[in-house]
């Protein structure tokens, strides 16, 4: 009995779990009867380009427009805009007078049940703002403490063996005085006149000591110039690690130019606004403890519509332009000649190669040294494809008929030469 | 042994008890100096916390903070745009046609621009007949980046809006409703402006045009009109010549808006055993004087009688020996009939019409789409000039020409000063705008739009290739709106091609794409803007030969033209291609005239070249301290001095140079009889060539036509040999070899020819290649030191004798020391008459070069495509290679010539930067360079085929190199001689092919083509 009983119990409960769950889930779809995942996947390919949900875009706000208009009147409009504008429905004509007469997609394809979806999702109520943790910094410091206390342990035991030499000396002496031993004190010869006096070990020490100085100074002088690793702190805060990393967009998308000119281009602001139009905000990953928060990405989105004069919350542009000074990074001095599209579009060389993990790279950096050692070492091991460039054809033809070469590397193709990089 | 004299010093000391002596004795001094004046009161010195030991650790810190900062690379700052234009990729040039009409220069031509810059100018292959592409106009980019350049419109010397400005000259034009207001204007060549001036006129009726020329053609375009009933020049094609008789006119320069070389040069290369034959009756040595088989100095009074024996047969006055020369010349023409030609620069309506009836049936001169540039009318000028002088013109408009400049009455520029209306369109504050009350600021004609017809039939565009660097407007702008409203000067010309020139299939875009357009519209001209009145046929003034009297020849340099672009330093430094002298304008004359008249000139110490000062009297006309030059080949009894120089208005004090010579251009004629008086004082010329003549030696190789068709090349051209093992063997069997070669197989291996035929020696390559490779401008006093630094030059020799020929005989019959001193001591001189040659020189890219061993730090080096490169940053500046170089082409960057105020030229100023190539560097002190066969472009044509993934095409090299691809002539072919199909691979297999100085072994990548002159009888 008390088995069944309790069979009952923990059944009842789950019913009661069962029900207190559906309820609360029904709850949220209680007042739109549409399926809110459906809607999310139906309004990002749809209607994600023009309309936010909490934000004027080409479009008006989308969160709970449900409640705007009537359904009947939102199927109209969605599946033919234009239609209802030019029935003379004043609500519509309103509404397309106040966005510019900006003609919204007829999308007569949706259903319906998915235009119910939709608003399902859009009358979803605004997430709670993410608070900001602080970074937490004062992390309970287990190790620390530990380290600490080893070392005062090891203070402690040095401490009792100096008192105890101390003290076994201060006993010998007594000793000495009570034997009646004399100290016969040598006349002490200071190490370094010993060492003075040894020629061959001075000449040694010497010599040593002139190698090693030569090796940093050396050191010293050969990375004058050389700017590996720099990273200055850029005018707007860009990250290649979101851009190139987590959304993967690919390099030649912005440095267009690297495929066709010598430069491969920083791009201009319109460029930036092909996306940044749509993406006001970040929503992505937050690196706390740098404190590369949504709200700093923001901040920096922000500077984007400062400098290109675009007004985010009237969607429109003021004309207003602030021509960003970005600092450079890479530096190569004038009397060198490269040429991006020789090696992006010609030999297919990977961006990385010389840039390093860019889609890795919150703060863009210098990877390589661009010193030529570093450009010959290349061009001395890289082979240049000779089959798949009509440029090459004849010179390879030659080459296999002539010396039997099926292979070549830049260097022996003349990439050595002074003259082919610098006039 | 020693002398008890002893010296005093002063009267004081006889004085034994002087007490100033006895005070010198102990003092060095005779006054105590005032230390305590410069070393500041006590007070200050010890109440100051720095002591003498924390200033030395002051200056001991900021030293080494200094120089440690310098260790830190400075922070550059990349600055892209915010909307990115479509066209622009940064990195890659981009090209536009567009056209030049300046008044003196009309050429089409192509613009290259990178990153929205214009830097270089380039011939418009798409233009049938593209003008003149000379010189000057590849220097024009340079003008744009003028820092004097006016900044914007003025009224009454303060800079002012253009609404302001309107205001202003609408008042002043109404105020003078009634009076004679003259519109000066140059030659536009402009269908759109021609309507824009009659509308103009229309609604101020006042208003008279008039166009003026500042080198006047008038008297060709009075003959023209006469017999063809329109005001225009005839055309020549001298590609259907075989005998050119000119008489005093240099086509080759810039008689008639030159522009011939092109045509000219087709037929001085010898095909099928022919070649046109081209005589040549000249007082000055000019250019088509020295490309001339035959050529005749006279006196320009003469001239008029040559004329008139080529086409009738009076010979009076002739001398005998010219006699001869115009009947063999007169005997040629009539058996070439058709193709004969006579041409005439004689200022004299008769003489010019004499010359159109005789060619009326010759098939070089092109009656039926004549030349319609230069339109001005020398009367109606005259009328203007005296008009204003009297107080007779009320007002005066000019539009791109400098009348107080270029005026001959000198009384001009203080009736211009008190006229009532004064307005001057222009691009600089020019002797006219400086004084004009209203100043309208014009753009260059690379920020400009417009239309021209250089050629009847023949259309082209002109377009803005930048943004109007400064707050100007062009002239037909402001006529657009002063005639009606509400419409751009774009929009106008848009309109006046769809509805007048476009014809159908014509579509502006692609007209404007390239530039020309060839169309049978009927269009206006400058001439139907200005009515003329009755024909003047005016005469050679004053040819009777008084005493003493010098009959002057007044000419245009090659560089600076009729003087609008004097303030262009590429121009100022370009060598005079016959003088070889930059920075001057001087008196030309014969050395028999100089000897008579005291005239010397010498070479100093260091080499330069000095010359006497005269002074000139023309009339009540009198120019002081002219320099003199002795030019072989004037005319005995003649001299020549060159227009365009002497301008002081807005021009930076390094160009103000020469003198003015438009003061003797009275009547707006050339020539002139004037005396001159040698007054003291040297000249210092800055002359780049010191050795006129090449002594016999084998530099220039020549032959004649007949030696040509009849003998084996290698009686002419024979292959030098050299001794090896007691052996003569050629220098060019392997055995001669020093070195090994590489295998240039493979790839493109460059070469260049030079045609010694067809150069004429030009100069539009020297600035092609300044614009190309950012050669830097060194100022007068370098060059006299002779560190010129142009990567090319254009060496000139005369003959020492008559004619390189006998030279030649001359020095191989030299036997014996005392022959030989006496006799190659006269070879330094050259003939009274010389026979002229050019010869372009610049690095020989040897396969065997001597600078490459010789460089300590193997800063110059071989490649394998032929060129021999120089690593700027490499370089230490041991100049080892210069004194190797057999050729002395090489330049040495004695100082830093960039942003440096010693060398105050377009390279120390923001502006004058701005037309700097990005893709060759600049160079800095203590490098050397040279010619690098422009390794940045045949890079870029490789690199382009490359990312094609194709060969390079047929040609494309030969536009690659800066020289080749501004050679009118095609005198310079570029390409790669693995290339079977290249031009250039036969070229260097042609039989007239050589190397300069072969016998050296240096085995050069450049090739010349021997000269062949048609001088003997056939």
């Amino acid at each position: 009995m008390k088995k069944v009983n309790f069979h009952n119990l923990s059944s009842n409960l789950s019913l009661l779990l069962l029900a207190f769950v559906l309820v609360f889930s029904t709850s949220i779809l209680a007042q739109e009867n549409g399926d809110v995942k459906a809607g999310e996947a139906l309004y990002k390919s749809n209607c994600a380009a023009c309309h936010k949900l909490d934000k004027k875009g080409v479009g008006p706000a989308l969160r709970n427009v449900a409640e705007k208009y009537e359904r009947d009147w939102l199927y109209k409009w969605i599946k033919n805009s234009q239609g209802l504008i030019k029935s003379g429905d004043s609500k519509a004509v309103a509404l397309f007078a106040e966005y510019n007469n900006s003609v919204m997609t007829s999308f007569p394809g949706l259903s319906n049940n998915d235009i119910d979806n939709i608003l399902a999702y859009t009358s979803l109520p605004k997430p709670e703002p993410k608070i900001a943790v602080a970074p937490v910094t004062a992390k309970n410091n287990d190790d620390g403490n530990l380290q600490n206390i080893i070392l005062a342990v090891l203070v402690l035991i040095l401490l009792l063996l100096v008192i105890m030499f101390y003290l076994v000396a201060k006993s010998l002496a007594k000793l000495y005085k009570v034997n009646g031993i004399e100290e016969k004190i040598e006349p002490k010869i200071p190490l370094w006149k010993i060492f003075v006096k040894n020629q061959f070990l001075m000449l040694v020490s010497a010599i040593m000591f002139l190698l090693v100085a030569a090796y940093f100074m050396y050191g010293f002088f050969m990375q004058i110039g050389i700017d590996q690793g720099y990273a200055p702190v850029q005018p707007i805060h860009y990250s290649h690690k979101i851009h190139a990393g987590a959304n993967e967009i690919d390099c030649n998308y912005c440095h267009s130019s690297a495929r066709k000119s010598k430069h491969s281009g920083i791009p201009s602001l319109n460029v930036c606004m092909n996306c940044h139009k749509h993406i006001s905000e970040y929503n992505g990953e937050e690196d706390l403890a740098n404190g590369y928060t949504k709200d700093f990405y923001d901040k920096e989105i922000a500077k984007l519509y400062d400098a290109v004069g675009w007004d985010d919350a009237e969607q429109r542009y003021t004309g207003e332009e602030k021509p960003v000074k970005w600092v450079r990074i890479h530096n190569l001095p004038d009397f060198v000649y490269f040429n991006h599209s020789q090696h992006v579009k010609v030999a297919g060389v990977e961006c990385q190669t010389c840039h390093g993990p860019v889609e890795e790279m919150e703060i863009m950096y210098q990877h390589s040294s661009l010193t030529m050692g570093w450009c010959i070492d290349c061009h001395r091991e890289t082979n240049v494809d000779l089959e798949n460039n009509g440029y090459y054809e004849k010179i390879h033809e030659e080459l296999s008929k002539k010396y039997n070469v099926e292979k070549l590397t830049a260097a022996e193709l003349g990439g050595l030469e002074c003259g082919k990089c610098h006039y | 042994m020693s002398s008890n004299k002893k010296y005093w010093k002063s009267v004081e000391e006889l004085d034994e008890s002087s007490s100033i002596v006895e005070l010198l004795k102990q003092n060095e001094f005779v006054e105590q100096i005032p230390t305590d004046e410069f070393l500041g009161d006590k007070n200050t010195l010890e109440s100051s916390s720095t002591s003498r030991r924390d200033f030395l650790k002051y200056v001991g810190f900021t030293t080494a903070a200094a120089s440690l900062a310098a260790c830190e690379g400075p922070v550059i700052k990349s600055i892209p745009y915010v909307v990115a234009p479509d066209e622009i990729v940064p990195g890659i040039p981009n090209f536009y046609a567009t056209s030049i009409a300046d008044g003196f220069d009309f050429a089409n031509v192509l613009i290259k621009t990178r990153e929205g810059r214009p830097i270089k100018v380039e011939r418009n292959h798409l233009a049938k007949h593209s003008g003149a592409v000379n010189a000057r106009v590849h220097a024009s980019v340079l003008s744009m980046y003028d820092k004097n350049r006016l900044e914007g419109p003025k009224v009454m010397g303060e800079y002012t809006s253009w609404i302001d400005f309107d205001k202003n000259v609408s008042n002043r034009i109404e105020e003078l409703k009634d009076e004679k207001i003259i519109l000066l204007t140059q030659s536009f060549a402009s269908p759109t402006t021609s309507e824009l001036i009659i509308k103009f006129q229309k609604k101020y009726p006042n208003i008279r045009h008039v166009i003026y020329d500042s080198i006047s053609s008038s008297e060709a375009l009075d003959a023209f009109e006469d017999k063809y009933g329109i005001r225009a020049l005839p055309d020549y094609d001298f590609s259907n010549a075989e005998v050119i008789v000119s008489v005093g006119a240099d086509f080759i320069g810039d008689w008639q808006g030159g522009g011939f070389e092109g045509s000219y040069a087709k037929k001085r290369i010898p095909k099928k055993g022919k070649m046109s034959r081209h005589y040549q009756f000249e007082s000055n040595m000019s250019l088509s004087g020295a490309n001339a088989d035959v050529r005749i100095p006279i006196l320009p009074s003469l001239q008029l009688e040559v004329l008139k024996a080529l086409v009738s047969d009076s010979y009076i006055k002739l001398p005998k020996q010219v006699s001869v020369l115009v009947e063999k010349a007169k005997k040629q023409l009539k058996k070439a009939g058709k193709k004969g030609v006579i041409i005439t620069g004689i200022p004299d309506f008769d003489a010019q019409k004499m010359v159109l009836d005789y060619n009326q049936d010759s098939v070089v001169m092109d009656v039926k789409y004549p030349r319609t540039t230069f339109m001005g009318r020398s009367s109606e000028v005259e009328k203007v000039m005296n008009g204003v002088i009297s107080g007779d013109i009320k007002g005066l408009i000019s539009v791109g020409v400098n009348p107080v400049y270029s005026f001959p009455d000198a009384r001009f520029r203080d009736a211009y000063k008190n006229l009532p209306f004064s307005l001057a369109f222009s691009m600089k504050e020019d002797e006219t705008a400086a004084l004009a009350q209203i100043i309208g600021a014009t753009p260059h004609y690379l920020e400009s739009w417009g239309d021209c017809q250089f050629k009847k039939g023949t259309f082209s565009l002109m377009q803005p290739t930048i943004r109007p660097l400064f707050n100007t407007q062009q002239f037909q702008e402001c006529l657009v709106r002063w005639t009606q409203s509400g419409s751009s000067y774009y929009d106008f010309l848009k309109d006046f091609w769809s509805n007048n020139i476009l014809e159908s299939g014509n579509h502006w875009n692609q007209a404007l794409h390239d530039g020309v357009i060839t169309s049978k519209a009927k269009v206006k001209t400058d001439a139907d803007t200005s009515i003329g009145e009755v024909l003047i046929s005016k005469k050679i003034i004053n040819t009777k030969k008084s005493s003493g009297n010098l009959e002057l020849t007044l000419y245009t340099k090659t560089g600076l033209g009729d003087g609008q672009q004097a303030n262009n330093p590429w121009l100022q430094e370009l060598p005079d291609p016959i003088t070889r002298t930059t920075w001057d304008n001087y008196i030309t004359i014969s050395a028999t005239d100089a000897t008579r008249l005291g005239i010397e000139n010498n070479n100093v110490a260091n080499g330069a070249l000095n010359g006497s000062y005269v002074n000139l009297f023309m009339g009540e006309t009198v120019i002081n301290k002219v320099p003199v030059l002795i030019q072989p080949g004037q005319a005995q009894g003649s001299i020549g001095l060159a227009l365009g120089y002497g301008r002081t208005s807005s021009i930076q004090k390094e160009m103000q140079t020469g003198v003015n010579a438009y003061r003797l251009y009275k009547e707006f004629s050339p020539i002139q009889t004037v005396t001159i008086d040698r007054i003291e004082g040297e000249h210092e010329f800055a002359c780049v060539q010191l050795h006129n003549t090449m002594m016999g030696r084998d530099i220039v190789r020549e032959t004649t036509l007949e030696v040509f068709n009849t003998k084996d090349a290698s009686k002419w051209n024979p292959v030098p040999v050299v001794s090896k093992d007691h052996e003569e063997i050629s220098v060019n069997d392997p055995g001669a070899d020093l070195w090994t070669s590489f295998d240039r197989t493979i790839g493109p291996h460059f070469n260049l020819s030079i045609d010694l035929n067809t150069c004429t020696g030009c100069g539009a390559c020297v600035i092609a290649c300044h614009a190309e490779n950012n050669v830097p401008v060194v100022g007068k006093e370098e060059v006299r030191k002779s560190r010129d630094m142009h990567w090319l030059r254009i060496d000139r020799y005369y003959s020492s004798e008559e004619s390189f020929e006998i030279d030649l005989d001359k020095k191989e019959n030299i036997s014996g020391l005392g022959k030989s001193l006496s006799e190659f001591g006269e070879m330094e001189n050259p003939s009274e008459n010389p026979q002229v040659a050019f010869m372009p020189v610049m690095c020989q890219h040897c396969n065997h070069a001597p600078c490459e061993t010789v460089c300590p730090v193997a800063a110059t080096s071989h490649g394998r495509q032929g060129q021999n490169q120089m690593t700027y940053n490499r370089c230490v500046g041991t100049r080892y290679c210069a004194n190797n170089c057999p050729y002395k082409v090489r330049r040495f960057n004695w100082f830093l010539y960039a942003q440096n105020d010693q060398f105050d030229f377009n390279m120390n100023n923001d502006l004058g930067r701005m037309v700097l190539n990005p893709d060759v560097v600049v160079r800095s002190r203590g490098v050397m360079e040279k010619c690098s066969f422009c390794i940045q472009s045949t890079q870029a044509i490789i690199l382009k085929a490359k990312r094609e993934g194709r060969q390079v095409k047929k040609g494309e090299f030969n536009d690659s190199c800066a020289c080749s691809a501004a050679c009118d002539t095609g005198a310079m072919r570029f390409g790669d001689i693995n290339d079977e199909e290249s031009i250039i691979s036969d070229l260097i297999k042609d039989d007239r092919a050589y190397h300069l100085l072969a016998e050296v072994g240096t085995k050069p990548n450049v090739v010349y083509q021997t000269k062949i002159r048609n001088t003997n009888e056939v």
